[in-house]
Parts: C-alpha cells; sequence; structure tokens
C-alpha cells in the first residue's frame, strides 16, 4: 500500500474555525483515537489544543504539528495560529507547505488577516491556495454570499480553488453536502488527495545536492551524504563541485544500504565519484546549468526577534549546508502586509518584512528563492545569543559581486610586510570613555617607533571628524563606524603596517565583526578596564557630566551599555597599572609575537 | 517518480541525523530497545552506511524494564557495531527506588529524567537523539525536531528556535545542549509500516503470546519477574496479550489481543482506535503532566 506525502499549512484568524477544521479532519478520517475523542466531549476542535498557556487563553501560541492519513495519502499539518506573533509562524509552516488552507468565516467575509495570510504564503512560495469559506450553515448555505467572498478573495489571490465548508457540520470536508447543490467541485479531502507535493515538481529541475559530510570509512571509500534540493542524478552522469566546479563522473549512488541507478528530488544519498576532488560540507553537487555563485544579494527578510535588526552588523548565515557571516545593509524599505506598500526604513522590527542588500564573507552557491525554496531560502543568527533572528529569501545577485572579483595583486601582503621585516597586526584597543585608551595607545606608537616598528594609528575622535562625520550614535551608527574602521585597518594591514585602534567599542558583535574581517592571530583586543566610577571621576572631556545631565544621549557606560571583552588578548587594569607599564607590556607582547 | 510517504520520511530523518552529527560535537543516541528506538538505530544505520553511525548508543535504565527488552538491546547494539552505555542513577539505586513503592512518578522522576541529565552531564553529551514522536502526544505536537535545553536540560515552550525549510539552527553556548528529534513528523502507524516494510527486529512483546498476567486498577500488567509481588486476591493467569508501548514492566498496560503479525496489528488498531499511551500509567498523573515533565529535562 504506498502512499504520497503532502505537507499543508492551515491559517485563519482566531475563531474562523480552523481548530474544528483540523479536529474533523483528523476524526473522519479515522486519525483520532477514542480515549481522546472521549477526552473532548464531543468537542473536535478540543484534539487540536497544545501547551498549558494556552488552554489557559483558549488559543495557539505557535505553530504545531498535526497528522492524518487516508488510503492514498499522509497529510502533515503545520497548524499555525492567526494571532500574536502570527508573521513568525505562518513564515515557519509556511515554508515546508505545498499548499495552504485559508479560512474565513462566512459571516464576517475577507478581512485583514485573511489578506495577511495570503500574502505571506505566496511569498513563501506556496504555490497551491485554497480558501475556505467556513460556517456556510450559519448563512444558510447561501450561494451569492459565497460568490462575493470568492470575488474579494479575488484581488487578493489571482489564483485559487475556493470550497464552501462548514467545519462544525461537516459540509465539503470529507464528504459532498447535499446543501450546497450549486457548488460541484471537489470536497476538501478529494482536493488534498490529489495536489501534486512540491518535491515531485522539482525532480525536473537540473540536479542540485547540498552536500552535509564526507563518509570516509576506509581507504576505498570517499562518499559525499546530502539530501537532493532538485533535480535527478544518475550513475555516470558528469557533476560538478560548486562554487570550485571542479569535475567529477558519479560512481557510486547509494540510498541507505541500496545502489540504486538514480536518485530524485527529496531522497537522502550517498554519492560517489571516479576520482579524488576536493569537496566538502557546504559545497554543493550540481549538474548543468550550473547554479549561480555570488557574495552579494538582493533579499527579502523576515524579522523573527524581539531585538531589531542592526544594519551594518554581522550576522551567521545558514542557507542548505552553507555556512557564512552576513553583514545586512540598511532596508531599502519595508512590506506592509496589509496594504502591499512600500515605506521607507532604518530597520526591521519583530515581524517585519523588508528587503535589503546583504553581503557574505564567503560566496555562497544558490537560486533564487522562487526557484528553489532549499538554494534560495535562509536563516540569521544573532552571534551572541543564538537565536534564529531572520528568516531570508534570497531574490537575486547584486550584478557587481557576480562580475567584480577581487584583484589579484602581483605584490602580496607577506612580501609588504616582510619588506618591513614585521607581522602586520591590529591592536585594538577598547574600553570606556576616560579608560585611557589614546593615551596608553600613543605610548605604545612611540615605543615601537623607537624600535624600528612601522605603526599607524587609528583614533575614534580623529575618524569622527573625517571618514565617518556623516555618522551618529545610534547602535546602527556605532556599528557602521566600527565596521569602516575595520575594512580600513585591513588595508593598512595588507600594506604590512602594526596599526592601533583606540575605540570606545562597546558592542561584542561589531569587535567580533572586525575580528573576523582579519586573517587569524592578527586581531589583538586590548581591553583597557577601568571601573565606571573611576572613568567618571576622572571624565577629563567633561563627558560624564554632560551625560548625566541628560545633554548626550546614548553615552557609553550611562545610556548605553558596554559589553566588556569575554577573551581579551591582553587585559589591561588601569587602578593597578600605570600607563607606562601598560605600554611596555603591550610593546613586549606585540615584539614577542614577531619574528 | 513520486516517491512514498515513508521514502519522504525516511529521507528526512536521515537528513535531520546527519545535520545534527556535522553541526554538534558529541552526539549520543538514546536507545530503549522499544520500537522507535529500534527505527531510530535502523535509520542511523542507513544514513552512515557503509560507515558505522559515529555517535554511541545511551541506555537509561531504570532496572525494571522487561527482560527481553534488555536481551533485544544487547543484540543490537553489537548488530551495529556500536558502543552501548548503560546509565542507572546510583542515587536512585542507593535508595532503591522502585516504581512499585514509591509510584510512577517518583520513580519516573528519579530514575529517567535525572538519570538522562547525570549521563548527559558525565559523558559531556551536547545533542541526544530520540525517538519522540509528536503524534504521540499534544505537548509534543509543537515541540521543534532541533530542540534546545539550557545549561540545566531545560525545556522553554516560549523560546523555541524557528525552524524554516530544512534549516537547523544548532548553535549554543558551552553547557546548552540539544534533544533531537529524528522522526518527529512520523506516526505509530508510519513506524509499524515502517518496520514491516524495512524488516527490523522489534520486540516480540509488541506481538499477541499467551503471558503471566494479573488485573490490577483497571490494567493488565504482565509478571516479568518475582518482584512484582501479588496482592490479596490476585492471582497469576495466562492470558494471550501485546503491548502498545513498552516501558518498565509494572508501569506497561497489556492489551488482550490475538495479533501476532504486523498486519493483524495494524488491523487491530484501526478497529480498536485507541491511543498509544492509554497503556503509559506515567501520563495518568494529571493533565498538563507532560508539559510539565518536560520542562524538567523528561525526554
Amino acid at each position: 500500500m504506498e502512499k504520497t506525502l503532502l505537507r499543508f499549512i492551515t491559517c485563519g484568524s482566531v475563531d474562523d474555525g480552523k481548530s474544528s477544521l483540523l479536529g474533523r479532519l483528523l476524526y473522519e478520517t479515522g486519525s483520532a483515537f477514542e480515549d481522546e475523542l472521549a477526552l473532548v466531549e464531543g468537542d473536535l476542535s478540543r484534539l487540536v489544543d497544545g501547551l498549558e498557556a494556552e488552554r489557559e487563553q483558549g488559543i495557539t501560541i505557535d505553530v504545531a504539528y498535526r497528522f492524518f492519513a487516508t488510503d492514498k495519502r499522509k497529510f502533515i499539518v503545520a497548524d499555525a495560529p492567526g494571532h500574536e506573533q502570527y508573521t513568525r509562524n505562518l513564515v515557519t509552516g509556511a515554508s515546508t507547505a505545498d499548499l495552504a488552507l485559508v479560512l474565513l468565516d462566512a459571516r464576517k467575509g475577507v478581512l485583514i488577516q485573511t489578506r495577511r495570510h495570503a500574502f505571506l504564503c505566496r511569498l513563501l512560495g506556496v504555490r497551491r491556495l485554497v480558501l475556505l469559506v467556513n460556517k456556510m450553515d450559519l448563512i444558510g448555505y447561501d450561494q451569492a454570499e459565497y460568490d462575493r467572498f470568492v470575488a474579494d478573495f479575488r484581488e487578493v489571490a489571482e489564483e485559487f480553488t475556493a470550497i464552501p465548508v462548514s467545519a462544525l457540520a461537516g459540509d465539503n470536508v470529507t464528504t459532498r453536502s447535499e446543501r450546497t447543490p450549486w457548488y460541484d467541485g471537489p470536497t476538501l479531502l478529494e482536493l488534498l488527495e490529489t495536489v501534486a507535493p512540491e518535491e515531485d515538481r522539482s525532480a525536473a529541475a537540473p540536479f542540485r545536492l547540498p552536500v552535509q559530510s564526507v563518509s570516509r570509512p576506509d581507504q576505498d571509500f570517499r562518499g559525499f551524504a546530502g539530501l537532493v534540493a532538485a533535480g535527478t542524478v544518475r550513475r555516470g552522469d558528469a557533476v560538478r563541485v560548486m562554487p570550485a566546479a571542479t569535475a567529477a563522473r558519479v560512481e557510486t549512488i547509494l540510498v541507505g544500504f541500496d545502489e540504486p541507478d538514480e536518485a530524485s528530488a527529496g531522497q537522502s544519498v550517498t554519492l560517489a565519484f571516479d576520482r579524488e576532488v576536493d569537496c566538502s560540507r557546504g559545497d554543493v553537487i550540481a549538474a548543468e546549468p550550473l547554479p549561480e555563485v555570488a557574495d552579494q544579494f538582493e533579499a527579502t527578510l523576515i524579522w523573527m526577534a524581539e531585538e531589531e535588526l542592526v544594519p551594518g552588523r554581522q550576522y551567521a548565515l545558514k542557507l542548505g549546508t552553507q555556512s557564512a557571516l552576513a553583514t545586512i545593509q540598511p532596508p531599502k524599505y519595508e512590506i506592509d502586509v496589509t496594504s502591499f506598500e512600500h515605506a521607507a526604513v532604518r530597520t526591521l522590527a519583530l515581524n517585519g518584512i523588508g528587503v535589503a542588500d546583504l553581503w557574505t564573507d564567503r560566496p555562497l552557491v544558490f537560486a533564487p528563492y522562487r526557484e528553489n525554496r532549499e538554494l534560495g531560502g535562509f536563516i540569521l543568527i544573532d552571534r551572541v545569543t543564538n537565536d534564529t533572528v531572520a528568516a531570508g529569501l534570497i531574490g537575486y545577485a547584486l550584478r557587481r559581486s557576480q562580475n567584480i572579483h577581487a584583484q589579484e595583486l602581483d605584490v602580496t601582503r607577506e612580501a609588504r610586510a616582510a619588506l618591513k621585516g614585521q607581522q602586520p597586526r591590529l591592536l585594538w584597543f577598547t574600553g570606556l570613555s576616560g579608560a585611557g585608551k589614546s593615551t596608553i595607545a600613543n605610548l605604545v606608537e612611540k615605543k615601537l617607533l623607537a624600535r624600528g616598528r612601522h605603526s599607524f594609528m587609528l583614533d575614534g575622535d580623529n575618524v569622527r571628524l573625517g571618514l565617518n562625520r556623516d555618522l551618529g550614535f545610534t547602535d546602527a551608527d556605532r556599528a557602521e563606524n566600527i565596521r569602516r574602521v575595520g575594512e580600513t585597518a585591513r588595508l593598512m594591514l595588507d600594506a604590512g603596517l602594526i596599526v592601533l585602534a583606540a575605540f570606545i567599542s562597546p558592542f561584542r558583535a561589531e569587535r567580533r565583526m572586525v575580528r573576523a574581517m582579519l586573517p587569524e592571530g592578527e586581531f589583538m583586543e586590548i581591553f583597557v578596564d577601568v571601573p565606571l566610577a573611576e572613568a567618571e571621576r576622572r571624565d577629563p572631556k567633561g563627558l560624564y557630566a554632560k551625560a548625566r545631565d541628560g545633554r548626550i544621549p546614548n553615552f557609553t557606560g550611562i545610556g548605553s551599555p558596554y559589553e566588556p571583552p569575554e577573551q581579551p588578548e591582553i587585559r589591561i587594569d588601569t587602578t593597578e597599572m600605570s600607563p607606562e607599564e601598560a605600554a611596555e607590556l603591550i610593546v613586549r607582547t606585540v615584539i614577542g609575537q614577531q619574528r | 517518480m513520486a516517491l512514498s510517504h515513508l521514502q519522504r520520511l525516511e529521507a528526512e530523518a536521515i537528513h535531520i541525523l546527519r545535520e545534527a552529527v556535522a553541526e554538534t560535537e558529541r552526539p549520543v543516541m538514546l536507545y530503549s530497545a522499544g520500537k522507535d528506538s529500534s527505527v531510530l538505530l535502523h535509520l542511523a544505520r542507513k544514513a552512515f552506511h557503509p560507515a558505522p553511525p559515529p555517535f554511541p548508543l545511551l541506555h537509561v535504565d531504570t532496572m525494571w524494564k522487561f527482560r527481553d527488552m534488555y536481551a533485544l538491546r544487547d543484540r543490537a547494539a553489537a548488530e551495529a557495531g556500536m558502543e552501548l552505555i548503560v546509565h542507572r542513577n546510583p542515587e536512585a539505586e542507593a535508595r532503591g527506588i522502585n516504581p512499585i513503592d514509591h509510584g510512577s512518578s517518583l520513580h519516573t522522576q528519579a530514575w529517567k529524567t535525572d538519570g538522562l541529565k547525570q549521563a548527559l552531564d558525565q559523558h559531556g553529551f551536547d545533542a541526544a537523539f530520540g525517538g519522540a514522536r509528536r503524534d504521540e502526544e499534544r505537548v509534543r505536537a509543537k515541540e521543534r525536531i532541533f530542540s534546545f535545553r539550557s545549561a540545566g536540560h531545560r525545556w522553554d515552550p516560549k523560546k523555541q528556535r524557528p525552524e524554516l525549510w530544512r534549516l537547523y539552527n544548532a548553535r549554543k553556548a558551552k553547557g546548552e545542549s540539544f534533544r533531537v528529534f529524528p522522526i518527529s513528523n512520523w506516526t505509530e502507524l508510519d513506524v509499524w509500516h515502517y518496520v514491516e516494510a524495512e524488516e527490523i527486529e522489534v520486540s516480540s512483546l509488541y506481538f499477541a503470546a499467551p503471558r503471566p498476567v494479573i488485573a490490577r486498577g483497571g490494567t493488565i500488567l504482565m509478571v516479568d519477574d518475582e518482584r512484582l509481588k501479588l496482592r490479596p486476591r490476585e492471582q497469576v493467569e495466562e492470558r494471550s496479550v501485546r503491548f502498545r508501548t513498552l516501558g518498565c514492566y509494572p508501569l506497561s498496560g497489556a492489551v488482550e489481543s490475538a495479533a501476532k503479525t504486523i498486519p493483524e496489528l495494524i488491523e487491530e488498531m484501526r478497529r480498536d482506535r485507541m491511543s498509544e499511551r492509554q497503556g503509559r500509567l506515567i501520563d495518568r498523573d494529571g493533565a498538563a503532566s507532560m508539559e510539565r515533565k518536560k520542562r524538567e529535562g523528561y525526554f
């Protein structure tokens, strides 16, 4: 008895009868058990209730997954609530759905919520929309009303199937209703049993296998494991390992213990090649036409975290099996999910949907999201909290990233550094205002000069008078300030210099971003540590006094936090060490690392 | 060629197993010798074939499993060529905690919940595969596939990471961990169809056979050894029974049955339409008991 599998999502507002509908599908297909039915005392909607908190409030608060089956098909239902955090939950459920059921209450018609749900499902690439006009029993199975709702919904979606139902009375859910003789379409279950799943569609596309891992049980076998994201592979096929585009031929296909002649989209496989090639997690094995490779994209972002997007900050990005660091540019616009209008914004908040450019620190193998969900959908992760903060859909690669390649230079950074007889280093002084960063950095530079070292000092105040004159002191501007300084320092390190940078740089994420820009070991974080009270007592520029008066908003330590380094290369305790002693310690450490 | 539902479920489970191994430092597979464990172990062997699965098996023992399960456990681990770690909570052992004198709640807390936490901490496992399914219990329907646990192994249903597409965020700080559920999207019926199609060995206790049983509090219990002391007026009788779910034998209710094969068993499920948890005595401790147990670190 071979069944197929269909994943769908149900969306509706709080009282549209979503739970009743799911309860009925479970009940009528024999997927609900007698002891469970006894517990809910005939109220089918209670079959799909969940967590303690929801039972108290009478609403669903998260995506829940339900299952039922007929002789033809198994169904996985993402049950997404139409309430708080609806966008985040709906988007999560829609990301894997082949089809979406959009419920509306026949007494209320098309609501703002209905428009939102339809928009989000389409955005996430759900191709089949089904409009369920529910509670037909409460409007006397009125065809004219039904037709009006269908016409209204056509303004939201061009292609969809509409069915008049009553989840409570069971009309047109699994059996054709005699009370809607004017409706000659399928019942909901008939429709669900015949729609083609998404993966069957993508089996005809060019072959793509994101590599999860390399299997090396012994000297003779080297296999590349993954789940086929698109297309079909046959034994003997010519493929390339992207992004390097190394050529190889498929010698063995393993699916579990079997060695079939071919495998297609949706199957977990292990491939072995006819030759030794460099291939590891994150690579994509592909057939012609080859997928695109780029490091700058325009993407739609769906923000899922309480903390807003900080443009300029680096987030960890996951796309298929690829991981990278991504810098998000300020959004071009936010999309209003009810009017579909574009609005200018500086950031994105929870449930906000916007379009922005992003840069990754390494090239990614990708496809536009509308062509392939697996190679076009990504998540962003906050590198400090490790929370998933956004979902992203790649629109296209920015032309300049595909056409501009880093200029290969004949004189290398190693050659330049060797001429100066030193190892390039970035000495990053971080700490509160008044800690003594610039004072110590100045002394360090003098000592380096005296020992014949080539250096350059980037000072926070000086940079803000020139390069970063256009930036203010919001979190986003602070992040951009540090990014630019990091890029400038990187050029100087390429020139072979020892660079000293004295910046308050209060956020760990930004300091980590600069560290990640440089080769391993070249970033030295120097924490100039001073208690806030002591810095305030010194107050050499009178800034703390002003900040306490409320005349400087977002002043670090007063109106804005300072996140101390967790593992600085050097920590200077300024209550125990004089600037002279501190400088000597730093210089000895730096010189000690020089060969 | 359209894939069957079992092919798709298998592919998804294998993908999850491989992701967790690629993205965590020290994974382990929880193994209880139940049917879900048997399926999980089979999937792991398929996922990494021709290599053996790159992690050990962990059995959090309670001293009260059916004898048949212990035998299957040792056989299955040896056949898979995997290391088997058996953990018994030393404190529960010292204090003689057992389901008969102390009740199901305390017994489960001490041996299973505390025992599991001890074993994970002791070996430094940062990801533990489990065979839990979302159809088993309504609270599980909302749990993620990569279920994040704080350093104290606690689950917070309100702070779950969204899981989109096939992307799992396995980033964590030191001491934090994941419970990973590769067969989340399987139902009990899927499990049986798969066991049949793949000819996976499961415990014989799932199939009807004449067994020594007593009736106690509306439940049929099997007398698996002499530790189950008879109460006045109780009598051991031989009846043809089988088990829907297996745990500690004094906590696992049997059902009267004649189903000796998987098709017969599926037919019986279809006819009776009782949920599998109905036979698990530990789930009767209160309406929200599962959610509470899970928050505290129960699987």
